[in-house]
Parts: C-alpha cells; sequence; structure tokens
C-alpha cells in the first residue's frame, strides 16, 4: 500500500514518528538520527519521513489472516523437527523432552510436562560459591530415608529393625544422624534407639504396625521396611533431583562462575520461598505452574519462551510475532487453554467451523440436538456456503448489522 | 493458609522477569481506552479475578487493566485485560 507524507517540517516529523513508531524504533531514530550533528536538518527529515513510510508498509493490513500465516510458519519448518528426541539439552546427566513432542505439550497446554524440570538462580550471596549452591541444592531435593541408608535388617518373629546408615551419603544428602532419629520420630513408626555404632539405629516397630500375630507375614515385614525407607528428611515434594550447573561469566571485567540448580520434577511456589533463591529469574517449564504461581501474562510469556526454545533447539528460524500470537491466543481467556478440539478450536461458536476442524459428524449432531444457531460470518462458514469469506478486501463489506455495539455511548450514560 | 511467608512471596512475584507490569485503569482511563479501541468492554481478554497479580492489585470484575509487557519486537507494548470473576 502506498502511503505519503506531505511534509518537510523536521518537527512535525518527529512528532507524527513518536506516535506511530514503537517505542523500539523510536528510541532508535532518536538516537542515530534526531541527536546526530553530521546531518543537515533536511537528511533528518527525509530520514524520518522514509522510517515512518517503510514502518506503515511492513503493518500487517486489515483482514490479513494472520492466523493462518501464524500456522503455515510453524508448520512448515515443524516438518523438519524430529520426531522423536528423548537427548539433554546441553545439561549433564539431564532427559529433556524436545523436539516435536515437546512442541506438542506446550500447544496442548498439558497439565503436566513429560520431563518437568526448574532452573533455579542464586540470589548474590550464592551464586559465586559452589558450597553455597551445593547447600541449597540440598535443601531443596526431595530426600527420603531411603537415599541415606544402606541396609535394613530384620527377623521374621521380631519386632526390631536395625537401620544401617551410610556415613557418605549422609554427609553428601546433607543430613546428620540427630535429623534421621528426629525424622523416624516424627514418622510415628515405633521406638527409636540407638546402638554402640553410631550409623546403625535400632527401631522397634510398635504394635500397631505389627501386630504379634503377624510375626510370620513376610507382606507385613516388607511394607514396614517401605514405609521406613519413605520416611521424609528435608526437601521439597516434587523435585526429585537437583544439580549443580556452572555458567561462565563477566562481571567488572572479571571472569566469574555463576552457579544455579537444575532440577527434575517442578515446585515453583515452594521454591521461591527457600531463602538464597533469585526469585526474579528462576523459572519451570510447567506452564500450568507458572499462571498460577506468577499470574497469566507470566504464562504467556513462558509460552513463547518455551515454544523459542524449543524451535531454537531444533535449528529452526521462526519469527517470534507468530509464537507471539499463539501465546495471546492461548491465554486470552484468562486461562491457558490448549490449541485443539478441546481448547480454542472445539470453543468457537459457530458449529460448523467445529465441524470443520475435527470429528464433523459428532459437531453436526450435537449442534442439530441442542438448536445451535449458525451466523455463517466465519471464514470456514462462508467457504462452505460458498460465498466470499471475510478475509482480506473480503472483509469489506457495504451493508451495516443493525446489532453494532455502541460501548462509548454506554459508557458515558453510566457517567452521568 | 494466608500466613506471613505466603504474603512476602506474592510480593516478589511482581519483580519476576516473567511478570510485566500491570495496572488498574481508573473509570476515566477505561472509558477513554474503550473509546481508541472502539469495542464494549466484554470483548476484552480476560483475566481472573484469583490471577495472583490482579489479588496483589486488590481489582475486582469489572475492571481494566493495563499491561505493559516488554516486547522484544516492538520494546514496550500496552495491553488491555478486563477481570472478570472464575
Amino acid at each position: 500500500m502506498a502511503y505519503t507524507i506531505f511534509t518537510d517540517d523536521l518537527n512535525t516529523l518527529i512528532d507524527i514518528a513518536s506516535k506511530v513508531l514503537p517505542k523500539k524504533k523510536f528510541d532508535e531514530i532518536k538516537q542515530k538520527v534526531i541527536d546526530n550533528e553530521k546531518l543537515t536538518e533536511k537528511q533528518k527529515a527525509n530520514i524520518i519521513r522514509d522510517a515512518i513510510i517503510i514502518y506503515m508498509r511492513a503493518l500487517a493490513q486489515p483482514g490479513e489472516p494472520v492466523g493462518t500465516v501464524a500456522a503455515q510458519s510453524i508448520g512448515e519448518p515443524g516438518t523438519q523437527m524430529t520426531l522423536r528426541t528423548f537427548h539433554y539439552a546441553g545439561i549433564v546427566e539431564f532427559d529433556v523432552t524436545l523436539g516435536l513432542p515437546r512442541l506438542i505439550e506446550i500447544v496442548d497446554a498439558r497439565r503436566e510436562p513429560s520431563t518437568p524440570m526448574m532452573t533455579i538462580y542464586l540470589d548474590e550471596k550464592h551464586k559465586y560459591d559452589e558450597e553455597k549452591a551445593k547447600e541449597i541444592a540440598r535443601r531443596i531435593q526431595y530426600t527420603v530415608l531411603d537415599a541415606v541408608v544402606s541396609e535394613i535388617e530384620y527377623f521374621q518373629g521380631s519386632n526390631e529393625f536395625t537401620i544401617v546408615l551410610d556415613p557418605e551419603q549422609l554427609e553428601d544428602k546433607g543430613v546428620t544422624v540427630e535429623k534421621v532419629i528426629e525424622a523416624l520420630e516424627r514418622g510415628k513408626l515405633g521406638e527409636v534407639v540407638q546402638t554402640e555404632d553410631p550409623y546403625v539405629i535400632t527401631l522397634i516397630v510398635s504394635e500397631r504396625l505389627l501386630p504379634p500375630e503377624y510375626y510370620y507375614d513376610p507382606g507385613v515385614y516388607r511394607e514396614i521396611e517401605n514405609k521406613i525407607r519413605k520416611v521424609y528428611l528435608k526437601g521439597i515434594k516434587g523435585i526429585r533431583r537437583a544439580v549443580i550447573q556452572a555458567e561462565e561469566k563477566e562481571v567488572d571485567g572479571k571472569k566469574v562462575k555463576e552457579y544455579y540448580i537444575v532440577t527434575e520434577g517442578s515446585n515453583l511456589a515452594e521454591v521461591l520461598r527457600i531463602r538464597g533463591v533469585d526469585h526474579t529469574r528462576t523459572t519451570t517449564n510447567n506452564i500450568h505452574e507458572i499462571a498460577e504461581v506468577l499470574g497469566i501474562e507470566a504464562a504467556r510469556n513462558a509460552i513463547i519462551r518455551e515454544i523459542m526454545n524449543v524451535l531454537q533447539q531444533s535449528g529452526l528460524d521462526v519469527d517470534i510475532r507468530h509464537i507471539m500470537l499463539v501465546a495471546d491466543l492461548m491465554t486470552f481467556t484468562g486461562r491457558v487453554r490448549q490449541i485443539g478440539r478441546l481448547g480454542i478450536a472445539g470453543e468457537k461458536e459457530s458449529p460448523l467451523a467445529r465441524a470443520v476442524f475435527e470429528v464433523t459428524v459428532k459437531n453436526l449432531y450435537d449442534a442439530a440436538a441442542t438448536g445451535e444457531f449458525e451466523n455463517l460470518t466465519g471464514v470456514s462458514e462462508k467457504t462452505i456456503i460458498g460465498q466470499p469469506p471475510p478475509v482480506g478486501t473480503g472483509l469489506v463489506v457495504w451493508l451495516k448489522s443493525r446489532e453494532t455495539e455502541k460501548p462509548i455511548e454506554v459508557a458515558e450514560k453510566k457517567k452521568k | 493458609m494466608p500466613s506471613r511467608a505466603r504474603r512476602r512471596v506474592s510480593k516478589k512475584i511482581l519483580e519476576h522477569e516473567l511478570v510485566p507490569k500491570h495496572e488498574v485503569l481508573s473509570f476515566e482511563e477505561a472509558v477513554e481506552v474503550l473509546r481508541r479501541l472502539g469495542i464494549p468492554p466484554n470483548r476484552l481478554p480476560a483475566i481472573s479475578v484469583n490471577d495472583p497479580i490482579v489479588q496483589l492489585l486488590g481489582a475486582k470484575p469489572g475492571d481494566i487493566i493495563r499491561i505493559i509487557r516488554k516486547s522484544p519486537t516492538a520494546g514496550e507494548a500496552e495491553y488491555y485485560r478486563i477481570v472478570v470473576a472464575f
């Protein structure tokens, strides 16, 4: 489309530019052109005028099928994606779902990703010290007694269980023997007795759990052993593993290693409460969790970030605007909705539009049975009945609906 | 559990990098925005009253919230959502 601006006055042009151009572009022009002393006034005016015209030309025109364009722009490179990848994402020891399965997962808005994962950044005091980082990782990782036990011995016919602790694991997990005893007492399994060996604990299981008539039932013993192994020691529920990662960074000209924690499993609300965690950067790959803890706008940003990540890791270059459109669409009801038949496509008002998408016959039956009304206004509906669809120039109509909404007048009446 | 710990986290989330700036519009501002967009309030994108940020702002259903997003393409972009009860 052709645009022309009939003015050479620099100040008028700057005024137009500040209104028309997005802030980022205007700031750039201000810095490079307006504040540039080498340019004459006329040159400046010409540059700004051209910038405005080029920007206006690049805008999406009214009626442009941006959704279709976005779908194609993601779909075509998507065919190049690996169908099944379960490789780590540059992180040691971690399995992260990537590629097409992950993309589908995001767009389907699953409650739980197949590999929930958190990236926990640390605050100023903790991030440059490996020991301090480890300390936080230990506090976060969900630890049960099983992790520090080397053996549990018992004899049928007796209610004594001997628990042998592993000193190495105790140190690695940062748990003391006293803490284990405390945890066992809290578990209410029976009486805890310390022996001469500091790493051996005897547990006399209470009669409630092991009545004498079951003394020769191996199943009951196995159950009790499992219960002992599952006694909670420390950590946050849902965090199965926490691993320290390091990143080289430059701070004030010096090379420093910044430590952060990557976890298997996710629990954003609880992790943000831990002291020493950087609450401004810590994230998870579970989008529903972000929506719950940080709000719907944060979820939108997370969707964009996750999708862009997947695409970039597959080596695909898709413009971020298409992804932004998808994320906006997924969150515009205030909740994270999926794009498929159970979400956006399935919630369309027009029964024909729904029938076109998936499960045609069922949709038509249901619409007929419940007496739904078809307005015949959408693109799919118009195509079915053989009329020009409301896209591009087809959007322009001569007739005006009588039901035209008048928000402004309504609002003004209220004001009086 | 509306304990002190909970409230502290609530305030912290405003500083999170994923959370853009939210602000509740006054009645006059809301009318101005709707006039500019030329739509009735129910056509705006929604945000739940139970959204953590909305609860922090103390907005009620029917309020319009202006969101100032940091956009990688435009630098800064304004977005509006209406608070709905669900």
